[in-house]
């Protein structure tokens, strides 16, 4: 052993030829440190302790930068030579210890008796290394062991160690808080010192102290004032500034104070470092001060300026900031802010991206997104869609607040998805269907917008596009009626290259060719109807000047006509002019329409206002053919959407041709076929209105007394039996309705979709269910908007339903709403209807409860942010949700809502309002507590202040409170400084 | 804590100098040098010295074939921090003359004293020069 250990000593790589050889053979490094590891551990045992820390030191190099090795199988070699005589060995050993030891290394224990010796060492450079070690590795258990021994080394006059062992109470009072009483009037006496190295570490802690809790500071003002006018050494100024904007924000005469001094250091420092703090600390906390604003943002200006990207990134940073307080401030910028969108740094053209979007105003938002859209598409992939992204949120926020033109905003979302580097499909479509829900006005051009997408082939093959496909195929299915072309729709919905969508979608879009096509051939059975409802409800305001001077002399026309045949009439062109129903003239307009938008392909249907026989025969047969494959398909959405619409198909394709020979009799109008019954009902289904529903709705519907469940099903059973038989025979889907309809409601649109899907195969059950539907989410609605007092919005119809209100489906109705239409529809209409004219859409519900806990929420996280400066606005708000929250109040008992729920949210709205304005209140009487001290003692106070300190040093606890309180002006409320001074 | 670490890297991205202020194992140390290594490294001369990781941000500096990079808050002075790297550099060069990768190399334990007597704790305690090295040439006599 003994010769092995000489032979080692002897023999052994120094940590410098171990370097060397690392150097020197780059390729073999791995086989290199392995063996040099090897090495290592043998040594590392070795009796010799030269050798030992020879060992340790290579270790030390090994692990830390080439990060080979846990340095765990040392730390007992570690302790043994933490108290070698030898400073050399004991310096190695505490460097290899703060590299490797930590909380849970378990020699720790074994080292506290070394360290408190070290700590005593005559040698500073001993109590160096200790300190060191402590501020890397110190526990709970060894800082509270050791406190004693530092608490002399806070005013030692060995400077070097006294800078160190306040750097280290940080670290001490984090982990041992008893510790505080010891140490902190020593550390508070560090602020004073004449060394900048020690006040520079006095400050760091208490800039970290800050950090965690400014209030119990704010009695030290007086000395961090002194420090912020006379300190000369920047690093310390800028921990300076750090505290005072933690500090400024809860005391508003501290602003006042220290506003000048920043100023000045603000024009005269000549370090970028300090006058950046300055603004930052201006812009973040003192943004109330004028001229003091007006200063940053000439500095922000400046650095701007600035050729260095450093400056740049940082005074858009500082910009951002003050954005919410002072938007001038931006718009005196804009054109630095522009420029930087260019930039080379994709960060700058964050900050920069990020502050346009600030300035977004409903005035300009049209042009600023044009602008941006335009210049993604010449963008890298990243920032294109951060551009993307940030437009799409900006647009949204508060339900399309800066919208005023959703046309606009459709056809803007249209040409971001055709952004090839698109990648954010999933807002697209998530706004592309929450907009069709909510402004009825901008159906027209979103279906116009989501039939280019629609007929565009190339965008199939853009796998990020798909999910906006998905929301432009439902549009068009659920809003055909404003269609130009419904026939266009389908083959485009059918088109083959749709089988590179994923299954999913491709259910969407044979649901929505379901839809389409139930509305062309409704349209062909009932052209009037289908049209004037067109004409009149939809295209209203395109085309009611026409219809009004014609609908007069013609609805004459039309009476006589009703009886008779409009066929003839329509073969005999001379007349066609004069005699077509205002109608067919609303159809021709829109065929116009199209034709201006040069689709002269697709109106060649309409030209022939109506569906003609041959046209819908070859709708049925297009269908057949292009889902026939699909009805084996695998993906079981696909396979039994497809299998419902051929289902239908086949129902109906036969009595259409049957009907062609009776047609030209032109009886086929009083004929009620059976396809025509059909297909009457499946309109009616699918006409039915989707709403937005608020998340709470569902907890509003009152369960009907003397419900139970069992006993209904069974009914339902039933209804079932009742309604199947007689057309599934042509079904063979038929008997899953049901288990359909309750199992598979995952989630999202599609299986509201699904849900109208089985229609097809029990009509009649459905639209009873639709109606169900209708009664328990609109009525819920309906009562919102009663309590506003506005006509409320579906009202025949859910009175039609309250009566023959077939109860026994009101779990099936329950859950279809809870699993469907919540998810999808977080916010109900409202706000959106806001933006619209009122006249337009009378109904005006009132805000949703989760929106209105947010905004008090976040109203009382404000006023604790920005003290006790009420902003203009809060006042207002505070109002608004005070007068919301009556409303609330007194209409729940109309209400009968389900009680447990809505109480609660009540309590919850009402509580935070309350809590928030206690919150204002207590500052407010720091305010007061402020005034009634003359203004001038603010100076003084300093010397107060620490006179004050000074003596509390020897008093009584309970004394020094008092005495705080009456003689310190700004601790008033503050009573812990005191209680540390003892 | 305000400076989380202090690192060393050379054009290849290998580690020249690794100090944290906060325990990390090794697996974690050598993801964390990766990850912002590749952030930090294919920045040009154009674009800005800050980089934000994770939940901090990263200052670096880089002098002839070495990058310094600092972990600091988020709430740090970033420019006061590329003034420490560059403090950092001057120290080192006054101590070794014309510092190179290879003197960081081969006095490691040197570096890390030198940077120990600067930051303690996560603080900076210490910004002049002759303070910093002076202790470092004690000991050396000493030893």
């Amino acid at each position: 052993m003994a010769a092995q250990s000489i032979m080692d000593s002897l023999f052994q790589h120094t940590l410098s030829d171990m370097i060397k050889s690392l150097r020197h053979h780059p390729i073999g490094e791995s086989k290199l440190i392995s063996k040099s590891l090897d090495e290592i551990r043998r040594e590392i045992k070795s009796t010799d302790p030269s050798t030992k820390s020879t060992a340790l030191e290579k270790l030390t190099y090994l692990s830390s930068i080439h990060a080979a090795s846990d340095m765990s199988f040392a730390s007992f070699p570690i302790v043994e030579l933490l108290s070698s005589p030898k400073f050399p060995l004991k310096k190695t050993a505490y460097l290899a210890a703060s590299h490797s030891f930590h909380s849970s290394t378990d020699v720790l224990l074994l080292i506290t008796n070394q360290l408190r010796k070290d700590l005593a060492s005559a040698n500073e450079h001993e109590v160096c290394l200790a300190l060191n070690l402590l501020s890397v590795i110190g526990t709970p258990d060894l800082l509270r062991d050791l406190t004693p021994d530092l608490v002399s080394l806070l005013s030692t006059n060995k400077l070097l160690v006294r800078k160190k062992a306040i750097a280290l109470t940080f670290r001490v009072f984090e982990n041992c808080p008893d510790s505080v009483r010891l140490l902190f009037r020593r550390l508070v006496e560090n602020l004073e010192s004449s060394d900048q190295g020690v006040v520079s570490a006095t400050v760091g802690v208490f800039a970290e102290l800050v950090g965690r809790d400014a209030r119990s500071y704010l009695a030290l003002a007086p000395e961090f004032y002194r420090v912020l006018v006379d300190c000369k050494n920047n690093w310390v100024l800028i921990k300076v500034l750090k505290i005072f904007a933690k500090l400024a924000p809860l005391e508003a005469r501290l602003g006042r104070r220290i506003v000048e001094p920043i100023c000045e250091h603000m024009r005269r420092s000549g370090a970028k470092s300090v006058v950046f703090e300055c603004v930052r600390t201006v812009v973040s906390c003192l943004s109330d001060y004028e001229s003091a604003v007006r200063l940053a943002v000439d500095k922000i200006r400046e650095f701007m300026g600035e050729s260095d990207p450093n400056l740049k990134y940082l005074g858009l940073q500082a910009l951002s900031v003050l954005a919410g307080k002072h938007l001038w401030a931006v718009g005196e910028n804009k054109e630095a802010v522009i420029k930087a969108l260019s930039d080379a740094d994709p960060n700058i053209k964050r900050e920069a991206l990020r502050l346009v979007m600030m300035m977004v105003s409903e005035s300009n938002v049209a042009d600023i997104c044009r602008i941006l859209v335009n210049y993604a598409l010449k963008s890298d992939p990243d920032f294109c869609n951060g551009i993307l992204r940030a437009i799409l949120v900006t647009c949204c926020r508060n339900d399309y607040e800066v919208v005023e033109d959703f046309d606009w905003y459709v056809s803007l979302l249209g040409e971001m998805s055709r952004n090839p580097q698109c990648r954010e499909g999933e807002e697209i479509e998530r706004q592309l269907v929450d907009i069709s829900l909510r402004v009825k006005e901008a159906r027209p051009e979103l279906v116009r917008v989501a039939r280019e997408l629609l007929i565009d082939p190339a965008l199939l093959g853009n796998p990020f596009v798909h999910r906006i496909l998905s929301a432009v195929a439902w549009v068009s299915g659920e809003y055909v009626e404003f269609s130009r072309n419904p026939i266009e729709i389908i083959e485009a919905l059918l088109q083959p290259r749709a089988n590179l969508l994923p299954p999913l979608i491709r259910a969407v879009y044979i649901q929505s060719a379901f839809k389409v096509l139930v509305f062309c051939v409704h349209s062909f059975f009932f052209p009037r109807e289908t049209v004037r409802s067109f004409s009149l409800d939809n295209l209203a305001s395109r085309v009611s000047g026409l219809l009004s001077e014609k609908e007069d002399p013609e609805s004459l026309n039309l009476a006589i006509r009703d009886t008779s045949t409009d066929f003839e009439m329509d073969k005999d062109f001379d007349l066609r002019f004069h005699s077509r129903t205002a109608e067919e003239i609303a159809m021709e307009n829109v065929g116009d329409d199209a034709y201006a938008d040069g689709q002269s392909s697709s109106s060649v249907v309409l030209q022939n206002p109506l569906f003609t026989h041959d046209c819908v025969l070859n709708l049925l047969n297009l269908v057949k053919v292009a889902l026939g494959p699909l009805s084996g398909s695998d993906e079981v959405e696909v396979q039994e959407r497809a299998q419902n619409v051929l289902g239908l198909v086949g129902l109906i394709q036969q009595e259409i041709s049957e009907i062609s020979l009776v047609e030209m009799e032109g009886t086929v109008r009083e004929k009620k076929s059976k396809a025509s019954t059909i297909i009457q009902i499946m309109q009616d289904v699918f006409s039915e209105e989707l709403v937005p529903v608020a998340m709470t709705v569902q907890e509003r519907v009152l369960a009907p007394e003397g419900l139970v469940l069992s006993e209904n099903l069974a009914e339902l059973d039933a209804i079932c039996g009742d309604i199947i038989p007689p057309e599934s025979s042509s079904f063979y889907l038929g008997g899953n309705l049901f288990g359909d309809k309750n199992s598979v409601s995952t989630s999202n649109q599609r299986n509201e979709e699904e849900s109208e899907e089985p229609s097809s195969e029990s009509t009649s059950l459905l639209a009873q269910h639709r109606k169900q539907h209708g009664l328990y989410y609109l009525p819920s609605e309906k009562v919102d908007a009663g309590s506003s007092d506005y006509p409320p919005a579906n009202d025949p119809q859910s009175t039609d339903n309250l009566i023959d209100g077939a109860q026994d489906l009101m779990m099936l109705t329950e859950q279809s709403l809870v699993t469907k239409k919540k998810p999808n529809h977080s916010k109900p209409r409202p706000v959106v209807v806001k933006l619209n004219e009122v006249g337009e859409m009378p109904v005006l519900p009132v805000k949703p409860m989760q929106e209105l806990k947010d905004n008090s929420l976040s109203g009382a996280i404000r006023d604790v942010l920005l003290g006790n400066d009420t902003k203009p606005s809060s006042s207002q708000r505070k109002s608004s949700e005070k007068s919301s929250r009556r409303r609330m109040v007194t209409d729940l008992p109309l209400d009968s809502v389900g009680p447990s729920k809505s109480i609660e949210n009540v309590a919850i709205a009402s509580l935070d309002p309350a809590s928030s304005s206690s919150r204002r209140s207590k500052h407010r009487s720091h305010g007061k507590g402020g005034h009634r001290s003359p203004e001038k003692n603010v100076g003084s106070e300093k010397e107060d202040g620490k006179k004050e300190k000074k003596k509390s040093h020897r008093h009584g606890r309970s004394k020094t409170r008092h005495r705080a309180e009456t003689t310190l002006n700004v601790p008033a409320e503050s009573p812990v400084i005191p209680d540390f001074l003892l | 804590m305000g400076i989380r670490f202090v690192l060393l890297v050379n054009k290849q991205g290998q580690t020249r100098l690794a100090q944290y202020y906060e325990h990390l194992s090794i697996d974690q140390r050598t993801a964390l040098e990766g990850e912002i290594v590749r952030k930090c490294l294919v920045r040009t001369d154009q674009q800005c010295s800050f980089v934000e990781h994770r939940n901090y941000k990263v200052v670096y500096r880089r002098y002839a074939s070495l990058f310094f990079l600092v972990g600091v808050d988020n709430e740090e002075n970033e420019l006061a921090i590329l003034e420490f790297i560059h403090l950092l550099v001057e120290t080192l060069d006054r101590y070794f003359g014309n510092v190179c990768e290879l003197d960081i190399m081969i006095h490691l334990e040197k570096v890390h004293f030198i940077v120990e007597e600067m930051v303690v704790n996560g603080c900076i305690v210490e910004t002049n020069k002759s303070n910093i090295l002076m202790p470092i040439q004690l000991m050396e006599k000493a030893a």
